[in-house]
C-alpha cells in the first residue's frame, strides 16, 4: 500500500474528472429518493393560495448557477403552475442580470404569463439587511424602479403588493451573504413571514437549526436539494442530469479518506509521509 | 449522441479560459496565469462599473438630480427637501458627503476624518444585526431546543434524547472554567463526538458543492459548447 503515499495527486484528478465526466455523456439512473425537508419546501409552496403574491429573492451570482438555477426555475415554475404572482429581489450586484434571464426563460414556458402582471424583477438594491428592513415599511420604497428601469408602482402587480404584509410566503435561493440567515433574522422573526430557502450545499449545515425550530418550513441543500425538488414535481432538469456524477464523486472522495486513513495506519515505525 | 458545436463567440471564448484554468491541475502554466490575470481584471473593473451604475447612479446621483428640480418618487410632492419614508430628496447630499468622507483615509494628515462614515456605518449595522441576531436567533433557538424528550413515536423520543444529550455535552465542550476531568472530560468527549459529526456533515456538503462547480462547468462543456445531445 505504501505506492499509494508517493501517487501523483494528478491521477486522483483524472479519476475525478472521469467521474464526473463518464455520468454526465451516458447517464447511469441511480436512484433518488425525496427527503423530508424537500418535500416539505415544495408543501409550503403547494400550501400558498392560488393566485396570490409571493416573494421570492434571489441572492446569488454567477459562481452559484449549478445548485442555484434549477432551484430558482423549479420554484418559479410550481408558482406561476399555480398561477401565484411573483415579486423577484436581489441583494447580490452580481445577480440581476443572470436572475432575469433565468425568470424570463422560465416564464417563457408559461405563454399566458406576463412581465409586470405575473411576476417581475426588482432587481438589486444595496444594503444588505438594511433593505430588508427597508421592504418592510414598503415594497416600492425600497425598490422604486425595477430592474429594467420602469417605474415599481406603475406594474398592476405591485397594485396589491404593500409591505411584507402582502405575502403568504418568501421563496429565498441564497448562496451566501447576504442570504437567508439574513431573512430569517431580519424578516422571518420580525415579520413572521413564512419562509423556505435554498441554499448551497456548502452553507447548508448552518440552516438546519432553522428548519428544526420551525424557522423554515422547507429546505434546499445544493445540487442533490435540486434534484430532489426536481424529482418531487416530475422534472429532469441540470440538478438531476448531474446527480449520478455527483454521486460518483462523493464515492471516490469517501474511497480516498479510507485509503488515506489505511495508508497512515500501514506506514512502517518511524517512516514520514 | 452527436455534436452541435456552439456558434457563440463567447462561448467558446468561456469554454477556452474554462480549459485554461483546468490546465492548472496538469501543472501552473502561462494559459492558467493569463486566464487567472484576465478573470482578476475583468472582475474588478466590472464590479467597479457595476457598483457605480446599481449602487451610486440610482440611489444618489438620480435623486438628487430630481431633487434640484424639485422633484421626487412622489411627483404629487414638490421641493427639494420634502422628504418622505423612501423619497430623501436634497437630503441625501448628507449620505453622499459621508461616502466621500470614507476616501479621506487616502489623505494622510486628515485621515481621520474618514473615521466619521465608519462610525455611522457600524452603529447602524451592530444595531440591525443585534436586534435581528436576538430575535432570530437567540430567542428561537433556546426555545427550539427546549423539546419534550418524550415524543409522540419511539423515533422522535430517541431523536429528542439524542438532540439533548448532542446539546448539553457539546455546551460543556466548550466550558473551560474547570479541567475537563471526570463526569466533566466524559461528557466534554462525548460533546467532541457530537461536534466531529457534525464537521463530517459539513465536510460532506462541502465537498457536493466542490463537485456541483465541476459538474456545472462539464455540462457548460458538453451541453453550451460542444452542444453534445
Amino acid at each position: 500500500m505504501q505506492w499509494l503515499e508517493r501517487l501523483d495527486r494528478r491521477w486522483i484528478f483524472v479519476v475525478m474528472g472521469l467521474l464526473v465526466l463518464g455520468p454526465l455523456i451516458k447517464p447511469l439512473y441511480l436512484p433518488l429518493s425525496v427527503t423530508e425537508h424537500v418535500r416539505a419546501f415544495a408543501a409550503a409552496i403547494d400550501r400558498v393560495p392560488n393566485g396570490s403574491t409571493v416573494l421570492m429573492s434571489c441572492d446569488y451570482d454567477p459562481s452559484a448557477i449549478p445548485e442555484m438555477v434549477p432551484m430558482t426555475r423549479t420554484a418559479m415554475r410550481q408558482l406561476l403552475s399555480k398561477d401565484c404572482k411573483i415579486v423577484i429581489t436581489v441583494l447580490w450586484n452580481a445577480g440581476p442580470g443572470l436572475v432575469d434571464s433565468v425568470t424570463h426563460e422560465t416564464a417563457r414556458e408559461f405563454p399566458g404569463k406576463r412581465y409586470g402582471v405575473d411576476w417581475i424583477n426588482l432587481g438589486y438594491k444595496s444594503g444588505n439587511e438594511a433593505v430588508m428592513v427597508l421592504m418592510g415599511q414598503g415594497i416600492a420604497n425600497a425598490f422604486p424602479r425595477d430592474y429594467s428601469g420602469g417605474d415599481t408602482r406603475s406594474y398592476p402587480i405591485m397594485h396589491r403588493v404593500r409591505d411584507y404584509s402582502s405575502f403568504p410566503l418568501l421563496v429565498n435561493i441564497s448562496a451566501g451573504y447576504p442570504g437567508t440567515k439574513e431573512w430569517v433574522q431580519q424578516v422571518q422573526a420580525r415579520f413572521h413571514l413564512p419562509m423556505v430557502a435554498g441554499v448551497t450545499a456548502v452553507s447548508a449545515p448552518e440552516f438546519y437549526p432553522y428548519l428544526q425550530s420551525g424557522q423554515l418550513q422547507g429546505l434546499l441543500g445544493g445540487m442533490a436539494g435540486a434534484a430532489e425538488y426536481e424529482k418531487a414535481r416530475g422534472e429532469k432538469g441540470t440538478a438531476t442530469r448531474g446527480m449520478d456524477a455527483q454521486s460518483l464523486g462523493h464515492v471516490f472522495v469517501a474511497l480516498c479518506i479510507i485509503l488515506g486513513n489505511v495508508v497512515r495506519r500501514t506506514r512502517p515505525a518511524g517512516g514520514t509521509a | 449522441m452527436s455534436l452541435h458545436l456552439s456558434a457563440s463567440l463567447g462561448t467558446w471564448l468561456a469554454a477556452a479560459l474554462t480549459l485554461c484554468i483546468f490546465s492548472f491541475l496538469y501543472k501552473d502554466n502561462p494559459l492558467y496565469k493569463f486566464a487567472e490575470h484576465l478573470f482578476v481584471g475583468v472582475s474588478a473593473g466590472y464590479y467597479i462599473v457595476l457598483n457605480f451604475w446599481t449602487v451610486i447612479w440610482p440611489n444618489l446621483i438620480v435623486p438628487l438630480g430630481k431633487a434640484a428640480q424639485g422633484l421626487g418618487v412622489d411627483p404629487e410632492h414638490k421641493g427639494p427637501f420634502a422628504a418622505e419614508l423612501g423619497d430623501y430628496r436634497a437630503w441625501l447630499v448628507i449620505p453622499g458627503v459621508l461616502g466621500v468622507l470614507l476616501f479621506a483615509r487616502l489623505l494622510g494628515r486628515i485621515g481621520w476624518v474618514s473615521r466619521w462614515p465608519l462610525a455611522v456605518i457600524i452603529g447602524v449595522y451592530a444595531g440591525i444585526k443585534t436586534t435581528g441576531f436576538a430575535q432570530g436567533d437567540l430567542v428561537a433557538q433556546v426555545q427550539a431546543s427546549l423539546q419534550p424528550i418524550l415524543g409522540r413515536t419511539p423515533w422522535e423520543t430517541v431523536n429528542a434524547v439524542l438532540f439533548t444529550i448532542g446539546l448539553i455535552a457539546s455546551l460543556l465542550f466548550f466550558f473551560f472554567s474547570r479541567e475537563h476531568r471526570g463526569a466533566l472530560g466524559v461528557a466534554s468527549k462525548i460533546g467532541a463526538y457530537f461536534l466531529m459529526i457534525g464537521f463530517g456533515a459539513g465536510y460532506g456538503y462541502t465537498v457536493m458543492s466542490r463537485i456541483s462547480l465541476l459538474i456545472g462547468r462539464f455540462q457548460f462543456l458538453l451541453e453550451n459548447w460542444l452542444g453534445l445531445r
